[in-house]
This record gives structure tokens, sequence and C-alpha cells, in this order.
């Protein structure tokens, strides 16, 4: 027998048996669909993290005391003023480098005060970390060097302390000292769970006066590009490894950080594929099923498709085509709902969908080999079926 | 063209060998037309099914178009069936759903022709047995003469060299029935394809050239 005969045979078959055919591709639609739509938002969040790690800059490198461990509380740092001026040496430009040293502060404004960040930083920051303001100017290098008690608010705490008003030039008091607002940043939204927007910058030295402390907690290295990177690290941790030789201090880039969060969140995504594909597999038991009431009910056709010549092999690729056709077409049906529902979820909630033609044709893929594997028994149940027994079913 | 000699055949039931054939010889020639009369339970449809290649003899030897049926696969005895035997059944066994052309032209799917060529042969058998103008009718829609007479067609499509009839006319009226079987007749002399019916009907077996008489598996000389 031709493939296409086959193909229209196995098409006939199901057309006639048009409510058992739907219910049964129902089981592969919701399957395929909810392996589709969790891997779209799976893929989302972890394209909107890495995004958001990207955000922070390029080619940058974070050199913080101790090990980098996401299950550690970080260290306490033990470099000072000394470390950050042969940072500088290593790193040769200034502009390149930023030192911070942050507490949870409360900040007020006449009645108004709101719990934030506060980050004793260097005038490079906006360089490093490529932040805008909204208003004003930032930190400059005298007001660092000079320990003045200026400040750049976040926005959410420029909108909290003054509303609507301008903040540059008023008065704010953090840790009972008055600081002269001289900026505010531009919105930036979140990343990696850190409003970025509630934060207020000082110049470091300053803050080191205000909290009595010669302490730097982190430096924060601009790399000129990718190539530099990992060997300026290793330049940047010897130095202070010889400057503090029972010392363990980390240098981390943004790879690294992407690695690591890519991994958890590339395991999320297999979790929740493994999970819609138990659903698939339901839905494969269930073609499983229907496929062999279809042999048992057209027990008589087949006898009589042997009777006029069809081998076992011609009756067991008709099966097993039905199968396939149930399952493929009940995998396009789930990859277009898996779509359409992955898209609502991304414009209807703050959840990203990411659809990816990979997880299209995966699940194409599976459904018909689905279908095979399903198939087979019933195919081959059908193919052995002897003419004469079948011929005498009632 | 048939040649059973000392054809036995036995099913297993519960562990037990029950015995539905035992050891019958006998020949088809080309052209025959031959009556194979028994009460039920007699081994008659036994008896057809084997000689249909259908089924395989327990012992003896069977040769079907110069085969040994023994020597034969699965897919050479769906073969020989397609090519040499026509089988008529007492209950039609046409496809629902499907068309008399399609019903007819089924045989040929499995001989791998195009469809063109499936449907201009089952158009001009069809014609053959006067059904020329109820093509596209699906068997609910036809008289249980016109769906044996379908049924014939499909039988002869391939033109083979013999027509195996399982009670034809058991499921029709006397009238009806009289019509298939001059069909029947009619097809074994013009188109010299022998044709081996299987009754319980004595009437009917007479109208044939030769009786195989059946009781209890065996011939009754």
């Amino acid at each position: 027998m031709r493939l296409a005969e086959a193909w229209r045979v196995a098409m006939a078959a199901l057309v006639a048996n048009r409510m058992r055919s739907s219910l049964t591709m129902l089981g592969m639609v919701i399957g395929v669909g909810a392996v589709v739509i969790l891997v779209a938002l799976g893929t989302g969040t972890k394209n909107m993290v890495e995004a958001q790690v990207e955000g922070l800059g390029s080619n940058l490198l974070i050199v913080v005391p101790g090990q980098v461990n996401l299950n550690a509380a970080p260290a306490v740092s033990r470099m000072d003023n000394q470390d950050l001026d042969a940072m500088i040496k290593v790193v040769g430009d200034r502009e390149r480098i930023t030192a911070t040293l942050t507490s949870g502060e409360t900040v007020r404004a006449g009645n108004a005060s709101t719990f934030t960040t506060v980050n004793g930083v260097m005038e490079s920051t906006p360089k490093v970390f490529l932040r805008g303001l909204r208003t004003g100017t930032y930190l400059s290098r005298t007001d660092v060097d000079t320990g003045r008690r200026v400040a750049v608010l976040g926005s959410l705490v420029a909108q909290k302390l003054f509303g609507e008003r301008d903040a540059v030039g008023q008065q704010v008091t953090i840790a009972g000292v008055r600081f002269r607002v001289i900026g505010v940043f531009a919105p930036l939204g979140q990343s990696l769970g850190v409003d970025r927007d509630n934060e207020v910058h000082i110049p470091i030295t300053t803050a080191q006066r205000l909290f009595g402390t010669g302490r730097v907690d982190a430096f924060a290295v601009k790399a000129p590009d990718r190539e530099t990177i990992d060997r300026l690290g290793e330049q940047l941790l010897s130095e202070l490894r010889r400057r503090h030789p029972d010392t363990e201090f980390s240098a981390v880039t943004q790879e690294q950080i992407l690695g690591v969060l890519g991994n958890i969140l590339g395991i999320l995504t297999t979790v929740l594929a493994a999970i819609a594909g138990i659903s698939l597999l339901v839905g494969g038991v269930g073609v499983s099923n229907i496929m062999l009431v279809s042999v048992r009910e057209r027990t008589r056709e087949i006898g009589l498709r042997k009777a006029v010549g069809a081998r076992p092999r011609d009756i067991g690729i008709q099966f097993l085509l039905e199968a396939v056709l149930l399952t493929t077409v009940g995998g396009i049906g789930g990859t277009i709902l898996g779509v359409i529902a992955a898209l609502l979820t991304a414009a209807l909630s703050p959840v990203p969908a990411a659809i990816t033609w990979w997880s299209m044709v995966l699940a194409f893929g599976v459904s018909a080999a689905v279908g095979i594997i399903f198939g087979v028994v019933p195919a081959q149940r059908a193919g052995r079926l002897d003419p004469v027994v079948a011929l005498r079913t009632d | 063209m048939i040649e059973a000699v000392d054809v036995a055949r036995s099913y297993e039931l519960d562990g037990v060998s029950v015995p539905a054939l035992r050891g019958v010889s006998l020949t088809i020639e080309d052209g025959d037309y031959v009556a194979i009369i028994g009460p039920s339970g007699s081994g008659k449809s036994t008896l057809m099914h084997l000689l249909g290649a259908l089924d395989r003899p327990t012992s003896g030897k069977l040769l079907i178009n110069g085969q040994d049926i023994a020597t034969l696969g699965a897919p050479d005895m769906a073969r020989l069936r397609n090519e040499t035997i026509g089988f008529v059944f007492q209950a039609f066994h046409l496809l629902p759903r499907t068309s008399a052309l399609d019903n007819v032209a089924l045989p040929l799917v499995y001989r791998g022709l195009g469809a063109r060529e499936r449907r201009k042969r089952a158009m001009s058998t069809l014609e053959r047995v006067g059904l020329g103008h109820r093509v596209n009718h699906r068997p609910n829609q036809l008289s249980g003469g016109e769906q044996q007479r379908v049924a014939i067609a499909r039988a002869l499509v391939t033109e083979p060299k013999v027509l195996l009839a399982d009670e034809p006319t058991g499921n029709l009226d006397s009238a009806t029935g009289q019509a298939v079987l001059d069909l029947l007749e009619k097809l074994n002399t013009e188109s010299h394809v022998a044709l081996v019916m299987v009754t319980h009907d004595r009437d009917i077996a007479t109208r044939a050239r030769r009786q195989i008489a059946m009781r209890d598996g065996e011939i009754v000389p």
C-alpha cells in the first residue's frame, strides 16, 4: 500500500469518529500546550533576569572580600582607603573604578522619612554602572576628596521625601547629619530583586566619617573590553592578597553571575517542562487506549482488508499513522494554544514570555514520537490479527 | 489450480486440540464450479479458509497456484490472496461510510495501483455486475442484493483465478439470491474463473458441476 493512501485511510477513520478523535486530541493539546507555555514563561524569566544583570553595565568586575556564594552572608570587609589607592593604581584609570560602603539608614526631610540604602561611592560611579540623572548633577571628585555632605537621591527616595517637588537644593538628614541634595537619579526599576531607585549616593569619604569607619565594602571596575576582564580581575586579586595575606577575595564578572542564575533558571525551566511532560504522557496513554478500542472495533474491517491482500505491515502502518495523526494534529493545536496562552500571560501579568522556535519544534517532534511510541502496540496487535478469527467477529 | 492432499486442521482450545478438518484431499481445476455442502460444524468453512490461503493446515499438503502454503510467510500469503483469490462472504463485509466504487477498488490499493487506475478498473467491474449506476452509493444506501453484487465486484476486480463464496445467498431473500447465483454462474462460464461455493442448501449445491459433501471434518463419498 502506498503511504499517501495509508494517510488517506487514517484520516478517513479519524473523521468517521469525530467526537472520539477530538477528545483524544484534546489530551495532546493540553499536554503540548502546557509544555509550550511553561517553557515560554521559563525562558522569558531567564531572559529578563539576564537583561537585568547586563543592565548593570557591560564588562563589569565586582571585587569583594570572601567567597562569592549565593548561600553565604557577605563577609565583613577589611579593605580600606589604602587598598582603594592600590586598586586605582592597578586599574590605571580613576574613571573606571568605584568603591562602595553601604549602610541601611533612615533619611528625613521635614516630616517625611524613608528607610533606604545609603551608598558611599566615588564620582566615577555613573560611568561604571551606566546611571543617568533626572535632575541636578552627580558627585564630583572634589566632593569625594573633601568629604562634602552632598547627596544624590534615587527617584523613589526623592518621590517619598519631596513628592512632585524638585529635590535639588533641598536638605535631607541622614543618620542625624544634614546633607544637601545635588541630584536625582533617573528611574531604573528593579535589578535582581533590588529596587535600584530606593538608594542614596553620598561621597565615600563622607560615608566613612558618618558611619565611623575607614572600611571599603567592595570595588566595582569597568574593564576596557571583554578580553582583558579576566586578567584585570587576577591582577586586582593578587594585589589585594599581597596586602592582606590571610584574607580571601573574589572577583566576579557579570558572566559568572549570569552563569549561576542561568543554571538555576535553566533547571527551573526543565523541571516545569518535565511536569508538563507528564500530562503529555497521560495524553499518549489516552491515544494508546483509544487506538486499542479502535482496533477491536474494526476487527472485521481488518479481517476483510487482510482477505483482499493487506499484509500485516499494511495494517500496522495504517493504525500507526492514525495514532501519529492524532498526536501531531493535537500537538499543532497544543502549540497554537500554548503560544496564545503565553502571549496572554505576558500581556496581562508581569511574567515575561519568550516563545522559542526550538520549543515548538520539540513539541511537534515529541507529539509525533508519542504517537509512534503509543501507537506501536495497537498497530502490532492489528497487524497480527488472524484474518479467519477477525472475519468471524461480530 | 488448488490441490489439497490429506489436509488436516485442528484448533487449540484451552490446551486441547480440537480437529476441524481430518485429512481432506481435493483438486479445484481452472474454471471449475464446485459446491461444498454440509451441515454447520462439518468443517466446510475451515476448508474454505484453507483454500483461500487465509489459514494454514496443521498437516497435509496444500498447493495454491503451484505454491506450497507451508513455505509462505504472512506477506506472501497476503499477496497470493490478492492476486489469485476472490472472496464473497455471507455478510458481504463491505466497508461502511465508503462508496461502492472505493469498496470495489480496495484490493487494488494493496496491489499498489494508483488512484486513477483503481477507479477505472473498479468502475468497469461494477458495470460487469450491473451496478454502473450505483458507484457513489454507500453500503447502507444499497439493497442486500446490490451489496452482495458490490462484494462480488470487489472479489472480481483483481481478476482472480478462483472465487470462493461462503454462503453468498445466506443473507438474501430467495429471488435476490437467485439473481446473485445467476451472476456468479455467468462469471464462471464467461470469464472462466473457478467458482467454489460453500452452502448448506442442497438445491443451490445441485446447480454446481461437482458437489463435495462434508461431515465431521471429512469428505463424505
